[in-house]
């Protein structure tokens, strides 16, 4: 594994540099091509929508760019900085984040203490021994964390005693712990219901101007209304990129995804 | 249930400290008002000592996920270093250093090595984990027994006495006791406060899900490296305290058979809480002390008792996989009035 870039490389690397940069990313598992010559670039602050049917490999991509799996070939550029070999928490303290398609969460603890440990990850004092003051900002963000994603009745409750919606707003709500720069949404609307859509697509919409996202979304509806611009993926290759409309009229798209079997 | 809103919300933190626990606090402390010199000494004073390095193993296993055969023999290294560094009979080998020296560059030596053992061992899981530091554990003992040079082989190191601070003599019972107990407490509530500050509950995070952790910003790697250095502590001060209660350090301290008696304890006592290591610690000493008696009143041959151990860890673990405290537990829960609280979950 490399090790991480100096100081004087991310400083240059700012600027006017794409949040994200993927050059021809390439990943199998065995025999299967799980992701093909991906090549995406996302500007700062630019929020993207991925389609793909089940097993296109929009999770796959996800895992290659936080870190979960190396890339077969290609690589990952991080606000102009190549992270396509450091290890996962180093992405994450350079300000990317993800939520899981399911729910990776500390079910034995509580929402507050998830949370906690969310914002605790990003900073330098991540392993001290001493406990959080009552007034340490920390705890302040926290909450101001769980209020945003309206968690706020349930705050002290043990995370497996939460409904499904709940859990999927706590993913959020931590992914958005610390300095995030880019967010990496993983079917965060599926299994919600109507009005738990409405209010994800609410939150993300509130989201400040320059944190730009890449949400997977098999609801057209929900990608379509919090995303300026579709990827569309297809046995692990990007089969079709535009503005919302366009990929919506796109004949070849239709006859594969919205009309198709699966669709 | 515990959380890091306790800490921040807690009107009176002495409060919330359950009764059984100050009654247990006051016994301990007025104990050498009513008890003799051979159960001060012999009976608690070894209790606290087995304890402290049964927590430094509860510390990696029950918050951590892993178990680590590894912890006696780094309290058998900080012993060592002590006898090495400082006086005892061998004085070939003996440096005779002042204490203010020795035990903190005893302790430092066995944060170092166990900071060697976690690095080698964090990369392994489960069953892996526990060979690997079982391998550490016997080439300690073996390089030790064969070593003559420094570690003195086979007969290892006696007179290895503590130092007359304050005009105290520290091998008397009384002030063993109130030594070894101070030390017990004090790593006892350090590491209850520890298990609810950012280290304790990352620790926690990292033994139920470490892909969440790393995906989190957190070197999961790093942190085991750092758990096992900060286990190393309370591992030293009871090594050291273990050879000077005895006077003496040798190879068979360190051994397999008391490698594997560190982690019957813990698992005797429960690996959820830190009381647990003490509790396994306490029956452990009673059967060992007095088993032998028991069996030879009973007409069994007296050299049956490691068979009474095994027997008393096969029913435990039987009945409870959370050990002594996880029975205690469920019987207080079976009288609604529990409230003893165990953070973390179920241990491996
Ligand atoms: N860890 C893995 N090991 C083996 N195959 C995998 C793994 N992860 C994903 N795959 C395979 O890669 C393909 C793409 O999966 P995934 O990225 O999860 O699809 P999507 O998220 O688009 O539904 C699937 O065929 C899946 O079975
Ligand atoms: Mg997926």
């Amino acid at each position: 594994m490399r090790t991480p870039g100096s100081f004087s490389d991310r400083l240059t690397a700012t600027g006017t540099a794409n949040a994200l940069e993927l050059r021809g990313l390439s990943r199998s598992f065995g025999a299967l091509v799980a992701l093909e010559d991906v090549s995406l670039t996302l500007r700062p602050g630019e929020r993207r929508a991925v389609l793909g049917s089940n097993g296109a490999g929009k999770t796959t991509l996800f895992n290659c760019i936080t870190g979960d799996h190396a890339p077969s070939a290609g690589s990952i550029r991080f606000f102009g900085e190549d992270i396509t070999g450091f290890p996962t928490h180093e992405r994450i303290r350079r300000g990317l984040r993800r939520t899981y398609q399911i729910s990776l969460l500390f079910t034995d603890l509580s929402v507050r203490d998830n949370v906690y440990i969310a914002c605790r990850g990003v900073l330098r004092s991540r392993f001290s021994a001493l406990r959080p003051g009552r007034n340490e900002t920390v705890m302040a963000s926290t909450e101001a964390l769980v209020r945003l994603v309206h968690l706020e009745t349930v705050i002290d409750t043990r995370v497996s005693e939460l409904a499904y919606g709940e859990q999927r707003q706590l993913e959020l709500a931590m992914a958005l712990a610390g300095a995030p720069r880019l967010l990496l949404l993983d079917e965060p609307a599926a299994g919600l219901s109507p009005t738990e859509r409405g209010e994800l697509v609410e939150i993300l919409a509130a989201l400040p101007d320059h944190l730009g996202f890449v949400i997977i979304e098999h609801d057209m509806d929900v990608a379509l209304r919090v995303a300026g611009f579709v990827t569309m993926l297809h046995n692990g290759r990007i089969f079709r990129e535009g503005t919302p409309s366009e990929i919506e009229n796109d004949p070849d798209v239709q006859a594969l995804y919205l009309g198709g079997p699966d669709g | 249930m515990a959380s890091i809103a306790d800490t921040a919300a807690a009107p009176s933190w002495y409060a919330r400290i359950p009764l059984a626990w100050w009654i247990t606090g006051l016994v301990l402390l007025f104990m050498p008002a009513f008890a003799g010199e051979f159960v001060l000494y012999q009976i608690f004073g070894w209790t606290f000592i087995l304890g402290m390095i049964a927590l430094s193993l509860m510390f990696l296993a029950g918050y951590g996920g892993m178990v680590s055969l590894a912890q006696m023999s780094i309290a058998g290294f900080a012993g060592y270093m002590v006898a090495i560094f400082g006086d005892s009979a061998i004085t070939d080998i003996s440096q005779g250093w002042p204490w203010y020296v020795t035990i903190p560059l005893a302790l430092v030596l066995a944060v170092l090595f166990a900071t060697v053992t976690g690095w080698l061992a964090v990369r392994t899981e489960g069953i892996y984990t526990i060979m690997i530091t079982l391998a550490i554990a016997s080439a300690f003992f073996y390089f030790t027994r064969q070593n003559y040079t420094i570690f003195n082989g086979f007969s290892g190191f006696n007179g290895v006495l503590p130092p007359q601070l304050f005009g105290v003599d520290w091998r008397h019972p009384v002030a063993f006791y109130y030594l070894t107990l101070f030390w017990a407490a004090f790593w006892f509530l350090a590491t209850l406060y520890v298990s609810r500050a950012p280290m304790g509950l990352a620790l926690q995070g990292v033994r139920d899900n470490p892909r969440r952790m790393a995906a989190l910003g957190y070197n999961v790697t790093a942190h085991r490296v750092a758990a096992y250095a900060v286990a190393a502590l309370p591992a030293g001060i009871g090594g050291i305290l273990l050879t000077w209660q005895s006077a003496q350090i040798s190879p068979g301290t360190a051994g397999i058979g008391p490698a594997i008696d560190i982690l019957v304890i813990a698992v005797i006592g429960g690996l959820r809480h830190p009381a647990g290591a003490f509790i396994g610690a306490f029956v452990y000493v009673i059967l060992k002390t007095f088993a032998l008696d028991i069996l030879v009143v009973l007409g069994f041959d007296g050299e049956r008792f490691n068979l009474l151990v095994g027997l008393g860890f096969l029913a435990v673990v039987f009945w409870s996989s959370d050990g002594i405290l996880g029975l205690w537990s469920r019987w207080r829960t079976s009288w609604g009035r529990d409230r003893l609280r165990f953070p973390g979950r179920r241990t491996p």
